[in-house]
């Protein structure tokens, strides 16, 4: 047990909490109703943020998916600003992270949406257009997520060396 | 109605995210993020079948709503996807990250095409 295991990369929304430790496990369900309460509330926010979107900018089918791309992809940059915000610089209430994360961020960004996106265009004899959107969207969602990681992190050095 | 719908799914789908991800990240000791890999995989299956349902007349668009925008959307994750594959990289777990996209989308992909062509096979 004592041995140096990598953290996980998902790191957990209750950093004391050892999911690999039996005991601190059972320590999960106190607690716990007001987590998922607020998974569930932002969950709802991030989806009609979603569903707004989609009816604001309608995807013809056979087309170029880009409102969900778009979506993805600002859900993405937005991730990587919370989650360096959150473990450098601000000690937030423990309800922020499952809330804002998990919540609004992972109920606005959606993967069964690209994938099913993706089999209507090939089954639709649009294959080529599917396939740029497989890999359009990859590419801006890494890109998002790591650029927008990497600059925050900038600026949090920049404001504490001055 | 159609923005309720969109919300009773999410407030079902979110929690369920949640949930699935802890209870499979404390199953496994290895960096690999299962648990998002899971919910996606099995998000992309369900709405597979039913946006296949819907094409073939056997599910309304109000299903479409609460189970597709609203669970599915709900349940299945870019961000978290993309957060996990940047952290894998940045600590230098660069097979993981790259095991995890490709993973993540031949799974992915894998069950929405199995999802539409059960469907095919049920309803049309």
């Amino acid at each position: 047990m004592g041995e140096a295991r990598p953290r996980t990369v998902n790191g957990p929304t209750d950093p004391d909490v050892d999911l690999h430790i039996p005991a601190q496990r059972r320590e999960l369900r106190h607690g716990q109703v007001p987590v998922i309460a607020a998974v569930a509330l932002g969950g709802a926010v991030g989806a009609c943020a979603r569903y707004g979107a989609s009816l604001q900018w309608p995807t013809t089918p056979g087309t170029f998916p880009w409102a969900t791309l778009i979506v993805n992809a600002i859900g993405c940059a937005v991730i990587g600003v919370f989650m360096v915000v959150i473990t450098d610089v601000w000690a937030a209430h423990r309800l922020v992270r499952p809330f804002f994360g998990t919540g609004v961020l992972g109920g606005f960004t959606t993967f069964s949406t690209y994938a099913v996106d993706i089999q209507k265009l090939v089954n639709s004899g649009h294959a080529r257009t599917g396939l740029a959107y497989l890999a359009g969207t990859m590419l801006a969602a890494l890109a998002a997520v790591w650029i927008a990681a990497t600059l925050t992190r900038r600026v949090i050095r920049w404001r504490a060396q001055r | 109605m159609n923005w309720l719908l969109v919300i009773i799914g999410a407030m079902v789908g979110a929690p369920l995210r949640y949930l699935t991800d802890r209870t499979v990240q404390s199953k496994h000791d290895t960096v690999f993020p299962w648990g998002t890999f899971t919910v996606n995989v099995v998000g992309c299956l369900i709405l597979g079948l039913l946006t296949g349902a819907v094409t073939a007349g056997a599910a309304s668009s109000q299903v479409q709503l609460l189970v597709g925008t609203g669970l599915c959307g709900a349940l299945t994750t870019y961000s978290t996807f993309s957060y996990e594959t940047l952290r894998l990289t940045e600590e230098g777990a660069g097979f993981f990250a790259a095991a995890n996209v490709v993973a993540s989308v031949v799974a992915g992909l894998g069950a929405a095409f199995t999802g539409a062509a059960l469907a095919q096979a049920l309803w049309a």
